[in-house]
């Protein structure tokens, strides 16, 4: 039996009904929204049921929409059924004061770093991750470098210079 | 070979812990990351790895620029095979503005991409030639690599950081030098490169060291994440050519090789016999190359040709267009991936409707699995772990980002 969309879509509505909170398709892919109180149980059932699955974990991503006010922090997985070839998103909003997963390694080793690089990026707490510590950056930097509020620093940008359109240059040197 | 049980309890150790600091710069990690191991004499209790060694912050520099100033972020993740990053990279914009790129275009990268991969694998096989003592097979092979890397300046004029093509296909047509190097490397390349195989494949010596080092079964390494060659080494025929072709793979008769124990010498095998089946891929490309157009008709995000910018008002404007990056991009969310070097490469591009990506995620292979690597050395020689670092082809560029 082939899985599509569809019937991934009602099998889990029909295990945890009203579990989904929003669902679409975006080029072909299932995306899903659910709450982080149910994720793990979400996809310990897509893991573990035989019709569906789901056994790889493509991978994880944090998210950051400073704008959307109590759901600013976001954790989206991509997961992928080789058995079925479909792949599909799931994605858990919460807000950035409150900014805490449940940790998807119970599930796949492969989610340890993977929660570690977005701990470091947007410092998003995966509870009960085995080691939750900065993977990329060093241990001491204070901020999550990808939450939008980081500008990033850009002293080598020279195409809007002044100079290269035949004006004073910007420290008022005549450009020759 | 290995007795992975052998640290199960204290009381094998024969007397007391030693720390080696395997890197940041050890000439044998063939990278910048290091190894924090734990030594009973010679054998390793346990491993513990620190990356980000080289992290440049792409995924937050992507979301300063635009699209087209990303292909450059791409080529620096897997630098052995820049080519498939810049195309994969492509082909994700392309998913989002849903742009249909010509035949040719498609199979012009499928040539190149596959040229890629043969760099990228030469690479890894000779790498573990020359941690296992052979030097010759590496010497030898980088001349055909060096050959790769003259036509990749045929096609883009660059040879490491490709920035090869352009969103909406090629940026140029294959010029007539081009073929002529690619013929020559087909017709050359396949005897050399027995021959480069024949002194290790068999090699009594090579086969010692390889067999059983690094191994890791089908179920932890599906569960670690791994794709590419080293998941096909421990059995699993997972290849996104075959299950989500993109850039018309459909249309090439080719084979998924897989091995069985997942040790070192599985994955040297897989990624020879890959090699092969690359130049498979190649010849039928080049057999079957449509005539037509290189790119697609694109004006909003493919640059004019220079000479009418210099003539046509129409071809001024969208040059300027294009390179200031005043160009509406359409609202949504896209996945795209490719095979790469090393496995899955995927880009999760969230544009939000600016001239840059809201958010641009990386799926980078070596990431993902290389967290696999201190299970797969606990127990091991030190020499054999060198070996399986330098099986997995952990690209420091790709692990840090």
């Amino acid at each position: 039996m082939t899985i599509t969309n569809n019937t991934l879509l009602a099998a889990i509505e029909r295990q945890f009904p009203g579990v989904v909170q929003s669902h679409g398709e975006s080029y072909g892919m299932l995306t899903l929204e659910t709450t982080r109180e149910q994720i793990i149980d979400v996809l310990r059932f897509m893991q573990e049921s035989p019709e569906l699955e789901v056994n790889f974990l493509t991978s994880l991503c944090g998210m950051h929409f400073p704008a959307d006010a109590g759901r600013e922090l976001g954790v989206v997985y991509h997961l992928h059924s080789f058995r079925h070839n479909l792949r599909f998103r799931i994605k858990v909003f919460f807000p950035s004061d409150d900014p805490y997963c449940p940790t998807a390694t119970v599930l796949w080793p492969a989610a340890n770093w993977m929660e570690r690089q977005e701990y470091d990026f947007f410092g998003i707490q995966f509870t009960g991750h085995p080691d939750l510590r900065r993977i990329l950056n060093v241990d001491d930097l204070d901020v999550f470098p990808m939450r939008k509020e980081y500008r990033l620093e850009d002293g080598t940008r020279t195409d809007k210079d002044d100079r290269f359109f035949g004006r004073k240059g910007h420290e008022g040197r005549e450009f020759d | 070979m290995q007795v992975q049980s052998y640290f199960s309890s204290l009381d094998n150790l024969d007397g007391e812990l030693a720390t080696l600091n395997l890197g940041p710069t050890h000439p044998a990690t063939h990278g910048v990351f290091q190894n924090v191991l734990k030594m009973d004499g010679e054998r390793i209790h346990s491993a513990e790895p620190t990356i980000g060694y080289i992290h440049r912050a792409f995924e937050k520099i992507a979301e300063h620029r635009p699209f087209y100033q990303i292909t450059p972020l791409t080529d620096r993740m897997n630098y052995c095979s820049s080519p498939i990053n810049n195309m994969g990279w492509h082909m994700t914009v392309e998913k989002l503005i849903n742009c249909e790129i010509p035949k040719r275009a498609q199979y012009m990268r499928v040539i190149v991409m596959e040229l890629a991969r043969i760099a990228d694998h030469l690479v890894c096989d000779t790498v573990i030639g020359v941690d296992t003592g052979a030097l010759t097979g590496f010497t030898y092979m980088f001349q055909e690599r060096e050959k790769i890397y003259e036509m990749f300046e045929e096609v883009c004029g660059s040879r490491l950081t490709t920035n090869i093509g352009r969103i909406g296909g090629m940026e140029r047509d294959f010029t007539p030098a081009f073929y002529t190097k690619l013929r020559d490397f087909l017709k050359g390349f396949p005897a050399r490169f027995e021959e480069f195989n024949s002194m290790l494949e068999r090699n009594r010596i090579f086969m010692d060291r390889c067999i059983g080092a690094g191994p890791i079964t089908a179920e932890r390494a599906l569960a670690y994440g791994f794709t590419g060659p080293n998941l096909r080494a421990a059995g699993v025929d997972y290849d996104v050519r075959v299950m989500t072709p993109y850039s018309s793979y459909e249309d090439f008769e080719f084979d998924i090789p897989v091995g069985e124990n997942g040790d070192t010498y599985d994955r040297f095998v897989v990624r020879q016999e890959e090699i092969r089946q690359s130049l498979r891929i190649i010849h039928q490309a080049l057999d079957n190359l449509p005539a037509g157009a290189y790119h697609a008709d694109v004006p909003d995000y493919y640059l004019p040709d220079k000479p009418d910018v210099y003539t046509k008002m129409e071809a001024l404007i969208y040059h300027f267009k294009v390179v200031m990056g005043e160009v509406p991009v359409p609202k949504g969310e896209v996945y795209h991936c490719v095979e790469g070097g090393n496995g899955e490469l995927g880009f999760y591009l969230v544009s939000d409707g600016g001239r840059q990506p809201y958010r641009l995620h990386f799926r980078r292979p070596c990431f993902i699995f290389y967290q696999a690597y201190p299970e797969m050395v606990k127990g091991a020689m030190l020499s054999d772990a060198i070996l399986t670092m330098s099986s997995m082809n952990v690209i420091a560029g790709e692990l840090d980002a």
